[in-house]
């Protein structure tokens, strides 16, 4: 007997499941990382030493100019091959987004504390503060709120992109599909409801963001 | 303010010179300054008057000559600036209050993080101060519930609950509306009676007169006349300051009232 769609989907929605979670595994780990230090990228950009701009600009030019893709091949293919070490296709999916999404918040944090006016570091300072407290009780609580709408819009970004990683075999829920549209043949329904996943995921975290970033204006 | 004239001092400015890039900003700087003394830095708009201050705290760093502050050398690279400005309060033109902080908090934090004093004792001493000023009761506000005047005087309260040696004030009433800057010119004339060492930048000349042990006035980033203010204003020596007393005189005037 044929099973309908709507059968299909019930009985394959624990392997869907399974891929759903696992995606979304990888989007919050890689968003926990990813925010802890693009805000320190993004201050370690802003306190002005030479080289320390150097650094960051050679890291950030590296995730710039080479695909993402790429450095989930390099990490799950060119790490064993050359240094020997093997990690997970699930643990290589989230160092490279988090180390990616480093850039990307740094971007965001960087350009936060450099709205602060540059009066608020010479307050701070002038009273004894030394670099670290001038950031934690002064620049970060400021700078936090400018923020969060655009490290949103990243964080869409990243879960977009963990559908990249299916193809360094991690059996996120982009690969839990194929593989029941390969026993099953149906595509449709599998698909549409990769479609709704996405949707419902990042839809309502933009609309966040966009409001956020209105009453701030 | 009277001090005795065999007392160390407690700033020495030797020789001092900084550039921005190639700009020469301030140059051959000799200055010294006595505890318990005000000295009032006059001079023309871009003269590195605002840069001299800066370089006292460290927010600026000189490129030739010395500072000592007690017996402390300023000029190492590498020196430890968090210790010297805790003794060193600054001011500014635009207060730069923390926005995101209560007033009481602004006033607390370096006496806090920096100092590492008790709670008890800072914030009796927070409120001493508010009280003298007459702001006790905005002690929970936030600075952008305060007018101007008021939001100056907190960020002097800021700088004083540190119980710093010296004060540096840098126009810091120019951001002012004129019915505010009274009530912070009478914060700084009282202070300078309860014989703190103060540096002051203004444009205001008859609070400099008033207030004033000695005057400094610069041009192009050099001293060219020090002197008491009573000699000062009446028989200034250089040409250029002539020229710019003048200016303040004829505005003076224009107002319809009388010459200082
Ligand atoms: N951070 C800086 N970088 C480059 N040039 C600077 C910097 N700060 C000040 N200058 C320059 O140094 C000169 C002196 O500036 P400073 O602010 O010390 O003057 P000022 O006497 O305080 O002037 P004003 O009365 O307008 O406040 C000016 O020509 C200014 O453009
Ligand atoms: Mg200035």
């Amino acid at each position: 007997m044929e099973l309908s769609g709507l059968e299909l989907l019930l009985q394959s929605m624990p392997q869907l499941v399974k891929g759903f979670i696992q995606t979304l595994l990888i989007a919050f780990y890689s968003i926990i990382l990813s925010t802890i230090g693009g805000i320190l990228f993004g201050a370690l950009q802003t306190i002005g030493l030479l080289w320390l701009n150097l650094l960051t600009r050679f890291y950030l030019e590296l995730f710039r100019s080479i695909p993402i893709l790429v450095w989930l091949f390099f990490v799950y293919f060119g790490l064993p091959l050359f240094f020997n070490v093997h990690l997970s296709s699930f643990t290589c999916a989230v160092l490279v987004l988090s180390l990616w999404g480093i850039t990307e918040i740094g971007e965001v944090a960087r350009g936060a504390f450099q709205s602060i006016a540059r009066g608020q570091r010479d307050a701070g300072r002038s009273i004894g503060l030394s670099t670290i407290q001038l950031y934690q009780y002064i620049l970060f609580p400021q700078a936090l709120r400018r923020m969060i709408p655009p490290s949103i819009n990243v964080y869409t970004r990243i879960i977009k992109t963990t559908s990249l990683t299916v193809l360094i075999g991690v059996t996120e829920v982009v690969k839990a599909g194929q593989q029941i549209i390969e026993r099953t043949g149906e595509a449709v329904m599998i698909y549409g409801s990769l479609f709704v996943f996405y949707f419902l995921l990042c839809y309502p975290l933009s609309v966040l963001s966009r409001k956020l970033e209105k009453r701030m204006t | 303010m009277t001090h005795t004239a065999a007392s160390k001092p407690i700033l020495k400015l030797m020789n001092v010179g900084k550039s921005f890039h190639k700009q020469v900003v301030l140059k051959n700087i000799h200055l010294t300054v006595q505890r318990g003394e005000v000295t009032v830095i006059l001079g023309p708009s871009g003269c590195g008057k605002s840069t001299l201050l800066r370089c006292l705290n460290g927010l600026e760093l000189i490129d030739e000559g010395s500072i000592r502050f007690n017996e402390l050398e300023l000029t190492p690279k590498g020196r430890q600036w968090q210790a010297v400005r805790e003794r060193i309060g600054m001011v500014f033109q635009s207060y730069h209050l923390f926005p995101h902080m209560k007033v009481i908090d602004n006033i607390l934090l370096g006496p806090l993080k920096v100092q590492k004093r008790s709670k008890a004792e800072a914030l009796a001493q927070a409120e001493e101060l508010l009280e003298r000023i007459g702001l006790l009761d905005k002690r929970d506000s936030y600075p952008r519930e305060l007018s101007g005047g008021q939001q100056q005087r907190i960020a002097i309260v800021r700088a004083l609950c540190m119980n710093p040696e010296v004060m540096l004030f840098d126009e810091v009433t120019a951001a002012l509306d004129p019915e505010m800057v009274k009530e912070v010119l009478e914060v700084m004339l009282q202070l300078a009676r309860e014989g703190m060492t103060m540096i002051i930048v203004t444009h205001e000349m008859g609070f400099a007169r008033a207030v004033a042990d000695r005057i400094v006035f610069m041009d192009k980033g050099s001293i060219i006349e020090q002197g008491n203010p009573k000699s000062f204003f009446s028989e200034p020596q250089t040409d250029r300051a002539k020229r710019f007393l003048q200016q303040f005189y004829e505005i003076e005037t224009w107002k319809g009232r009388d010459v200082i």
